[in-house]
């Protein structure tokens, strides 16, 4: 179901914790199956819960607390733009609404060639870049100028 | 009073992370020393008393002290966890330690578990920045190579393993137990306390949780001595901090301080207000701590003792700034709809209480708020302080009880009125996507 690069991935991410604790490494392995797959499919948990050797429902807990872990499909890119009060102060809306009017699409939608899927983002830890917005969870973008949110939609566009 | 940062000094370049560099720096000199001069665990500890070290994450408890309730001779395994899990709206400074001096957090990783007996640790980062967690996961690489990390550390008796976790978006993780719940790979829900993890900690074995900022500042306490460590913040404040600065200022970023330094000469460093526009109020310690209006913040000094003393806390150091075109409502409401987004749910008063909070002060701000709403929203925050598990309740409370207590004339304004006081095209220029100077 996964990659044997994958599975080394989470070998590796298994191996960090004591040989009776391999739950611990349920975060990481979920991580690593939505970054080859694109999202948490309910065969796909089942799937890592039975490779850490922990119940379904376990790592069904942690796939629907943890908000980076999308359930549903998404578009091939996921931004994520902090609308947080930090980022609210410095653009973070106006960011926003430029991305929704550029993309033609609300929070939590996705472009009709599946391409994008804008979410709207919590916190970040980096309030000193604002605006700030996330691409598929693990790239940090930050200064989004209008100008820098046409470049960074450009060159997706072409990947 | 002269500003001499210790932890972001000397970090400029892009290879300051790399091992060689830090130790260019003066890096791992502090572990060199204590496992060379065979430094007792509790002559380390005492050092860190004598600092007057203070929780850098956001509650202020004494390290020193903290360290000292390990129990060091209790058979079987301990625990040293760093929370790398930096979420609270407003903090920055820990993402900027791990991306350019990681080396000073692990130095201090093993520093703590010398003096505490820990034989493993590991840094739980928070899972928005990923790119950091690779960081440090390469800086972990470097310094087992070196033998910084594993059996026999420096040649010395003593052996200890270090490892990077990650979250993946829960603000709670912030919270220790919660933290210690997410590594054991559950949902991060906080435990019930008593038991302190100090006794019952991660597996159920005794474990101390520091914040990044507080081990990265360990290596420097070692070196220079506790007691002119100290000397660098105030009595009972020791110490240099960094403060995130965010909001209306010219140059948001990073600022490490001496504690004790006038909040108006950190505004200055942060280039001051925008636009020449009026301060009007600042949250001082991360969107959790108490609002503070203007005139009584220009008389504060950055330090535990002074913002307690001016009814906040100075938490994590994260400074959000407010000029005088915010809207006090519609901030509020922004604070109030995350914590609803990301109470886990354990606690009724939590759960329930958020979801209320934000939309009575959604109803406010859209100009159908009700003439009681102000007692609602003071009865509903009162009803969920001191009733949950963690803090995140109290931290919940905290600002609407602050806000409508400071600035209740713009709440009953906009009832009444049901508009903002600040008008909407003033919220809007004063809100523009606004780029600072990086720093």
């Amino acid at each position: 179901m996964l990659s044997q690069e994958s599975l080394q991935q989470i070998d590796r991410e298994i191996a960090k914790y004591p040989s009776d604790r391999r739950q611990s490494a349920i975060i990481s392995a979920l991580r690593i199956a939505q970054q080859e797959k694109g999202w948490l499919s309910k065969e796909l948990i089942e799937f890592i819960a039975g490779y850490i050797g922990i119940p379904p429902i376990a790592a069904w807990e942690v796939a629907s607390f943890y908000n980076m872990f999308d359930l549903e499909p998404v578009g091939r890119h996921k931004i994520t733009v902090c609308t947080n009060l930090p980022c609210a102060l410095s653009g973070g809306i106006h960011a926003a609404d430029y991305l929704k009017q550029k993309l033609g699409i609300g929070f939590n939608e996705t472009t009709p060639d599946g391409m994008f899927t804008l979410k709207e983002g919590e916190c970040m830890g980096a309030c000193g870049d604002a605006p700030v917005l996330l691409h598929n969870n693990h790239r940090m973008c930050g200064f989004m100028t209008i100008e820098k949110i046409d470049q960074m939609l450009a060159d997706l566009e072409k990947q | 009073m002269s500003i001499r940062p210790l932890i972001l000094a000397g970090l400029d370049g892009d290879r300051t992370w790399r091992l060689q560099d830090y130790v260019a720096r003066g890096g791992y000199e502090a572990l060199r020393k204590i496992i060379k001069e065979k430094i007792s665990p509790d002559a380390v500890i005492a050092e860190l008393k004598a600092s007057a070290l203070r929780g850098r994450g956001g509650a202020g408890f004494p390290t020193g002290l903290k360290w000292s309730f390990v129990p060091r001779a209790f058979p079987g395994d301990k625990f040293v966890v760093c929370n790398s899990d930096e979420g609270e709206p407003g903090t920055f400074k820990d993402r900027d330690i791990l991306r350019y001096n990681p080396h000073a957090v692990i130095e201090g990783m093993i520093i703590g578990a010398y003096a505490m007996g820990a034989t493993r640790g590991y840094n739980y980062i928070h899972g928005e920045i990923f790119e950091v967690y690779q960081r440090f996961e390469e800086a972990l690489d470097e310094a087992r190579a070196a033998k910084l990390l594993g059996q026999n550390i420096l040649g010395g008796d003593f052996s200890f393993e270090l490892f990077a976790h990650h979250g993946y978006g829960a603000y709670v993780c912030g919270e220790e137990t919660a933290l210690l719940e997410s590594i054991e790979g559950k949902k991060g829900q906080p435990r019930f306390k008593p038991p302190f993890p100090a006794s019952y900690g991660l597996y159920g074995k005794p474990t101390t949780v520091n914040n990044t900022e507080t081990f990265a500042s360990v290596p420097f306490i070692i070196k220079m001595g506790g007691e002119a460590f100290m000397n660098l913040g105030k009595p009972n404040n020791g110490g240099t901090k960094i403060f995130s600065i965010s909001g209306h200022v010219r140059k948001p970023g990073n600022y490490e301080i001496n504690l004790g330094t006038p909040f108006s000469e950190l505004l200055e460093m942060a280039g001051g207000m925008r636009a020449g526009r009026k301060l009007k109020a600042v949250i001082p310690g991360g969107s959790s701590a108490p609002v503070v209006p203007a005139d009584i913040m220009m008389d504060c000094t950055m330090d535990f003792d002074s913002i307690a003393k001016a009814g906040s806390m100075l938490g994590s150091g994260a400074v959000i700034v407010m000029d005088e075109t915010t809207c006090m409502v519609r901030a509020l409401e922004r604070l109030a709809r995350f914590y609803h987004e990301e109470s886990c749910g354990q606690c009724t008063p939590c759960r329930e209480g958020t979801g209320w909070l934000y939309r009575v002060l959604h109803r406010i701000e859209l100009g159908i708020g009700r003439p009681d709403d102000l007692d609602l929203l003071r009865s509903v925050a009162g009803n969920i302080s001191g009733r949950t598990i963690c803090a995140l309740g109290d931290a919940a409370a905290g600002p609407v009880q602050s806000f409508i207590k400071h600035f209740a004339d713009e709440f009953e304004y906009h009832i009444e009125n049901r508009q903002c006081l600040v008008p909407l095209a003033v919220q809007d220029a004063g809100s523009q996507i606004y780029v600072g100077q990086s720093c």
